[in-house]
């Protein structure tokens, strides 16, 4: 996983409610087997005027209106989000389409659970900041081009050109993992005797768990 | 003090917590399906590993599969890739596949109930949000990303945190016409689509206890539209009577001993919730979303509500966002909103109970002219050949829909069966986001007989009142 120590990037806003997976990373596009190639249809039906299909080779037309289009928000790494950010399907396609695009961080009121797990997984680091902070960084970013924030994860610090703008906070543990880019396997592989001493004891106590008659099909 | 019937799920299968409270958490049952899992079993390979434990899993292809003529093959090549994989993954890592052409193939939440794969006191995770439908067996059940279904093949656990707890009480007696699905789009109504984030959901009170296995299922399936990872609802006789006898269920002594057991996965009385909703039922109409997001829906007898009406800002652009999408106006009546297809499946309404439902509706009857399309998807092959012994498949055919194959189907669209753009869609699926049956394409969720009867008229219809 690739670490976050800290960020600096141009921001980009978007400005919705509630946006979900599907308008992250359509539905088409979840037919690769791979990691990898999602970038290029990160919010696809809203940043093209064309409908997207997977493989496809013709030349996109983008939608001027989006905000990913906009000259000043090229090379943005850190996306501006209203509540509930990353809500619906589980798909870990998402994050990897953000990634892939040059995200590293999102700020936004909330997020969804299972996009927010799924963004720490990909080094992608979603972070929690008050309502009105973010309506005021909204705010912010529309009036100067060329608006930059500084993630800082060590400190848990937000700020703008050296001016404090909030805090967040994030769970050890998943602070750790991000600092150091751990991921979740190495770590649990450590413990493999305590989860085959919970298992033994679960054989005893629950044995249907372990297999039964229709489990051998 | 008592426990929740969430903390007892979650005490019962911690292996290590960690100080900050993150704690390794055992899973006893992964569901796979084609999409979400290509890149974890790639993962475990790369690793060298083997699965933890092959047989906590099962498999099937459901998002991808086509709904007719199947022995044709599937002619989307990067579709048939995927679950071209799927099968060799199984095979390879011993995995039990049920292929495209068993019978007991369908959406994965259908058919991991269906199997008794889904047991109360269970952890089960899947690659899909809508593995909360599991729930409805008194068992912990969520959706994860590609990297947790890694993990979980091969370490058998994941590292979590614990939820905050939420009970909803629907209380009261449900009225005729109305059912689960009209409960879960009022919960999400009133709660919000992020209401119940950090939350499980634990469903209680009269009404739920009323409902079928099927329409606690319908339930639990939606709490992830209401932001919660899971829903719950405590184990009692319809729980136990609808597994006796399922293919992966205990039998024999085993059973006794589990019926034991399974009996403790309710939540004690003076347990306490971090938060608690009581819902009265008992006057509740016909639910439809006229937005794009499960949480915009009004009663059948109500009408596309005014985005001026709404006081907070962000709030008032999206509703006005929604209706720009939908192509609605504010202050149209439900009831005079055109559709051009309906569309009857996906996890949330595809079982035996929903199919009966919608078919009595449309029995000797026929959709209407204007309806473009008709699909009828049932959610397994186990629930469409129930439903064909009883000639519902018959009473739909007559009627003028189109009887399918079980799968994903229009839910998401990612096969062949999809929305073009600006077709309005009555849809007993979970989703009403943009795009999601079809690019440009209009979802209104909808119970299963409020889907079949607007397909016979044509538009939305208070099915409360005598056509």
């Amino acid at each position: 996983m690739q670490r976050f120590e800290k960020e600096t990037g141009l921001v980009v806003p978007l400005d919705r409610l509630n946006v979900d997976t599907d308008a992250i990373i359509p539905k088409q596009f979840l037919k690769a087997v791979g990691r990898t190639g999602f970038g290029a249809n990160l919010f696809d039906n809203w940043r093209y005027l064309d409908q997207g299909e997977p493989g496809q080779e013709t030349a996109r037309t983008p939608n001027p209106d989006f905000v990913l289009n906009k000259p000043r928000y090229q090379g943005a790494s850190i996306l501006l989000a209203r509540a509930n950010f990353g809500c619906g399907s589980s798909r870990e396609h998402a994050p990897w389409a953000l990634v892939e695009y040059g995200i590293r961080a999102i700020v936004a009121p909330s997020f969804a659970d299972i996009f927010y797990q799924n963004s720490l997984k990909n080094g992608l680091l979603p972070v929690v900041l008050p309502e009105d902070t973010v309506d005021r960084l909204f705010q912010a970013v529309e009036a100067e081009v060329g608006y930059a924030l500084t993630i800082d994860l060590h400190t848990g610090q937000v700020s703008a050109q050296g001016e404090e703008i909030g805090t967040f906070s994030i769970d050890p543990f998943r602070k750790e993992c991000l600092l150091n880019g751990l991921d979740d396997i190495g770590w649990t592989l450590r413990h493999e005797a305590e989860i085959q001493a919970y298992e033994a004891r679960r054989r005893r106590e629950a044995p249907w768990l372990f297999g039964s008659e229709g489990s051998r099909i | 003090m008592g426990k929740t019937l969430y903390e007892k799920l979650w005490d019962s299968h911690v292996v290590r917590e960690l100080p900050d409270g993150t704690c390794l958490v055992y899973i006893d049952r992964q569901l796979v399906h084609e999409v979400t899992s290509p890149q974890a079993f790639a993962g475990v390979r790369a690793r060298g590993r083997d699965l933890w434990r092959p047989d906590a899993n099962l498999a099937v292809a459901d998002h991808n599969v086509p709904t007719k003529d199947r022995a044709l093959g599937i002619s989307d090549p990067t579709s048939r890739v995927q679950i071209e994989t799927l099968d060799r993954n199984c095979r390879d890592f011993g995995v039990a596949l049920f292929s495209m052409d068993d019978v007991r193939q369908g959406i994965v939440h259908v058919v991991g109930p269906e199997q008794g794969a889904t047991l109360p006191g269970m952890t089960i995770v899947c690659g899909d949000s809508h593995t909360s439908t599991h729930g409805a067996f008194g068992a912990l059940a969520y959706g994860i990303g590609t990297s947790e279904v890694e993990q979980v093949m091969a370490t058998q656990c994941l590292l979590q945190k614990r939820s905050r707890t939420m009970r909803v009480r629907l209380e009261g007696t449900i009225p005729a016409g109305v059912g689960a699905k009209d409960m879960a789009l009022a919960v999400i109504g009133q709660i919000g689509t992020a209401g119940g984030t950090g939350h499980a959901i634990e469903f209680a009170g009269d009404a739920v206890r009323a409902l079928s296995m099927e329409g606690r299922m319908t339930l639990c399936n939606m709490a992830i539209e209401a932001g919660a990872r899971a829903g719950l609802i405590g184990v009692d006789e319809t729980t136990i009577s609808y597994l006796a006898g399922r293919p992966f269920a205990p039998s024999g002594a085993l059973w006794d001993q589990a019926v034991q057991a399974w009996r403790e996965y309710v939540t004690d009385p003076d347990a306490t919730f971090d938060r608690e909703q009581v819902i009265d039922v008992s006057a509740l109409a016909p639910q439809v979303t006229f937005g794009t997001s499960p949480e915009m829906v009004v009663p059948i007898d109500g009408c596309v509500p005014d985005p001026a009406r709404e006081s907070d800002p962000a709030r008032r652009e999206a509703m006005m966002a929604a209706l720009t999408y939908m192509d609605l106006r504010p202050g149209t009546a439900i009831v005079d909103v055109p559709i051009d297809v309906v569309f009857i499946g996906s996890c949330t309404n595809a079982r035996l109970e929903d199919l009966r439902a919608a078919a009595r509706i449309v029995a000797g009857r026929k959709v209407a002219s204007g309806v473009r399309r008709a699909l009828v998807v049932p959610g397994s092959g186990l629930v469409k050949r129930a439903a064909e012994s009883e000639g519902l498949d018959r009473l739909f055919k007559e009627a003028g829909f189109e009887w399918r194959d079980p799968g994903c189907s229009m839910c998401l669209a990612m096969n062949a069966d999809r929305l073009e753009s600006g077709e309005r869609c009555a849809s007993t699926s979970n989703r009403n986001f943009e795009g999601r049956q079809g690019a440009g394409g209009r979802t209104h969720l909808v119970s299963p007989q409020m889907a079949a009867a607007a397909a016979i008229a044509g538009h939305f219809v208070d099915i409360r009142r005598p056509s």
